[in-house]
């Protein structure tokens, strides 16, 4: 066996002696501390976002490479409700925030009114210019009450009704009868139900929510006015409650709640004819949830013409991002570039909130998955009747205490007038806490 | 000086765990008692905090939501807690008399719940309980179909996690199912410790298995009990994670499912009031500790009755 013999070392490795492993150690710390300086010379922006989302800036990293070549972009990527909680403490600490952070406008309303978020509509960004490229209602839905800009939208769910066009056409059923009224919507739902045994919804709840947004008076929240005054014990929520209560009396709901496995087996199997939701269901159910329905579904307007909101994403700065220049330069590509927004569109269903990508000929093709269904331009025409609804900071706790009364009702008969009125002292109670 | 040094020298080498402790122990514990005075949206930063004395505990304890999560708290941790203790006292027992090479293997099934994450074990019952497409539901469906004890079941699918009168009793089933191996584990050991010669004294005078049962192994598992049930307590009190996942984090249809410690991480992170939930989590440490003491003055030790004269 030969001896290996070492290389002579130099009398200050002598006198110190480390041990041969933590030399190695010290050495490698040291290249991986050059190698760090150097990363943090190189520009880079942090975007924080959620599922889809998170694709959407993927795919623009391309786009932004040509014109910054030297900046990278780094994506954080967190479950839905995970980014709003994580996105919740990073504001409460002021620390640990992205530089572009992805807002669900459902959780906008109270990050708005933050103070934690850069006002777009100040210099140097003056967004405030851009409010007619953009799809009508939802600037102002990003809009603070003290009139704060605080995002801007890259898309929009207009509400619509996804229904089984085989289901209505073995019960004699016309869309028109079905989406006439609310009444006829319930009378329609009985003949579906006694020819094909389906579920008219698969949630009465679902018939609330839609109500309870409908038909509001300037000055209107879903819950409370602009004057802080809670509005739940109105006729809107009677009627709502009232129709929820005869969806679930004439067995015409399946007391299936949204994004369980038994509402999705329902979508996949035909147990229930129609879904409300925001226009992008359609590319869930085509991509996973029911793609074997393929051409069995249509998307009308809401019953009674409602028009309304669901779902839509905003992007924001926070006001302690690292490089807020930068990532207003981000969100300007992804809002206002019509190429971006279509191609969100196409890959992600993000339906585009700007109103020149609403121009391109993709509107005008058919949706396979909907039966060849001009579907795009029905969105299209329902977001731009789509009006901003004030929101309020109790907004998430009042929908569950509506959610609650209602549930009262469905299930142990308590009277709606009797409901309501508890939901509501239980509202004005939250509203002297401390 | 070089007696300075070795002094100082454990707590060098144990400074990386009083490090993390004081900082994922301590600090969180003494900023939630500071922050159940104030009010603070977290959103606005921590600008936005103010003092407001008792407000939080006053607001708290006129809230029904708060009063309605206590009571369903209370609710499972009697009726999921309590049956795991009858169960896994006689299960102990039996393991312990009847098995001698399989016991091992007995105990580290009966316990697999108990280190299976919480959230596949919910997934599970999730799709278990499930109304139209559940096995729970096919079973009992089945079980109606039988002649004679048929009529016992019900015809009609249960709609476990949707109807508020049965969230309740689907928790407790899951968390009974999960905790009775680790329950059977503390006897089974407490079991062993229990000398031979008492047994062997006791068959010596004649006395019946059930006998020895009620005279010997209960008593001498008493101290186990108070520990067991201590930590029932203390655990069913802190429930969270399987009615959180159950019920898709909402607390189940009328809140029937939603418990103190679920309504507080709601109150903090989806209605963003931090001194809120802090208030109501020291309330809920004030109730564990009151039923913790009551646990302990059942258990504590009662000078032993005169024996009967002959």
């Amino acid at each position: 066996m030969m001896k290996v013999v070492a290389p002579t070392s130099s009398p200050h490795h002598k006198l110190l002696r480390l041990p041969r492993s933590i030399a190695m150690l010290l050495r490698a710390c040291l290249i991986a501390g050059a190698a760090m300086a150097n990363i943090a010379k190189a520009e880079s922006i942090t975007v924080a976002a959620y599922p889809a989302v998170d694709q959407i800036v993927r795919e623009a990293i391309p786009a932004w490479k040509l014109i910054h070549p030297d900046v990278d972009v780094i994506i954080v990527s967190r479950e839905f409700n995970d980014h709003h909680t994580a996105m919740t403490t990073a504001l409460a600490t002021r620390s640990h925030l992205p530089d572009v952070m992805v807002v669900e406008v459902g959780y906008l309303g109270r990050f708005a009114n933050s103070g934690g978020l850069i006002d777009l509509s100040r210099a140097p960004f003056e967004a405030k210019q851009y409010s007619d490229r953009f799809v009508a209602y939802t600037l102002p839905q990003a809009t603070a009450k003290n009139g704060e800009l605080t995002g801007l939208p890259g898309d929009i769910g207009p509400g619509t009704l996804f229904y089984r066009h085989d289901l209505l056409q073995r019960s004699a059923v016309t869309i028109a009868q079905l989406t006439e009224s609310w009444d006829s919507f319930v009378s329609s739902g009985l003949k579906i139900k006694a020819a094909t045994g389906a579920y008219l919804v698969a949630d009465a709840r679902n018939l609330k929510d839609v109500i309870i947004r409908a038909g509001l008076k300037p000055g209107e929240g879903i819950y409370f006015d602009t004057q802080d005054k809670v509005l739940v014990n109105s006729p809107r929520f009677h009627r709502a409650f009232e129709l929820a209560r005869q969806i679930r009396r004439e067995r015409l709901d399946g007391n299936v709640k949204d994004w369980t496995g038994e509402w999705s087996q329902s979508l996949r199997s035909g147990g229930v004819a129609t879904q409300m939701m925001g226009a992008w269901l359609g590319g869930h159910l085509a991509n996973w949830l029911a793609p074997k329905t393929k051409g069995l579904w249509r998307a009308s307007t809401l019953p009674e013409r409602t028009n309304i909101a669901w779902g839509g994403t905003f992007y924001t700065i926070p006001t302690k991002a690292a490089q807020p220049k930068l990532a207003y330069e981000f969100i300007q590509m992804l809002t206002l570039k019509r190429d971006r927004q279509l191609a969100a569109f196409r890959a992600q269903d993000a339906f585009p909130a700007l109103l020149e990508a609403q121009d391109d000929a993709f509107f005008d093709q058919p949706v396979a998955f909907l039966g060849g269904q001009l579907a795009r331009q029905l969105w299209r025409d329902e977001a731009a009747k789509i009006r901003p609804i004030p929101v309020n900071k109790l907004d998430s706790i009042a929908a569950e205490i509506v959610n609650t009364a209602l549930d009262k009702v469905l299930n142990d008969n308590m009277p709606i007038a009797a409901a309501l009125a508890e939901a509501n002292r239980f509202l004005e109670y939250r509203q002297r806490k401390p | 000086m070089k007696l300075k040094s070795t002094a100082l020298a454990p707590y060098f080498f144990l400074s990386p765990f009083l490090l993390l402790f004081a900082v994922f122990g301590i600090f969180p514990l003494l900023f939630s008692f500071y922050l159940a005075f104030q009010s603070w949206d977290p959103i606005q930063g921590i600008d936005a905090m103010y003092y407001v004395g008792l407000g939080n505990f006053r607001f708290t304890l006129g809230d029904d939501w708060f009063w309605k999560s206590l009571y369903n708290t209370l609710w499972l941790a009697l009726v999921a807690g309590v049956p795991q203790h009858l169960v896994a006292i006689p299960l102990a027992c039996f393991l312990q008399q009847h098995f001698k090479r399989l016991r091992n293997t007995l105990v580290g099934m009966y316990f697999l719940p108990y280190i299976t994450s919480t959230v596949a074990i919910a997934i599970m019952f999730s799709a278990l309980l499930s109304t139209d497409y559940g096995a729970i539901n096919l079973l009992l469906r089945t079980l109606a179909d039988i002649p004679l004890i048929g009529q016992l079941f019900p015809s009609q699918n249960i709609d476990w996690l949707n109807r508020p009168e049965n969230i309740k009793p689907a928790v407790a089933l899951v968390v009974f199912w999960r905790y009775v191996g680790f329950n059977t584990v503390l006897y089974l050991a407490a079991l062993q410790s229990i000398p031979k010669e008492l047994y062997e004294a006791a068959t010596m005078d004649g006395a019946s298995a059930r006998q020895q049962f009620w005279k010997i192994t209960l008593p001498q598992l008493k101290p186990m009990m108070l520990f067991g049930i201590t930590l029932s307590v203390i655990g069913g009190l802190q429930l969270f994670e399987e009615p959180f996942i159950l019920t898709n984090g909402q607390g189940g249809s009328d809140k029937a499912g939603m418990t103190t410690a679920m309504y507080m991480f709601k109150t903090a992170f989806e209605f963003n009031d931090f001194g809120i939930a802090s208030a109501i989590s020291w309330m809920l440490f004030a109730v564990i500790v009151v039923l913790t003491l009551i646990t302990r003055y059942a258990f504590r030790e009662r000078p032993s009755p005169p024996r009967p004269a002959h």
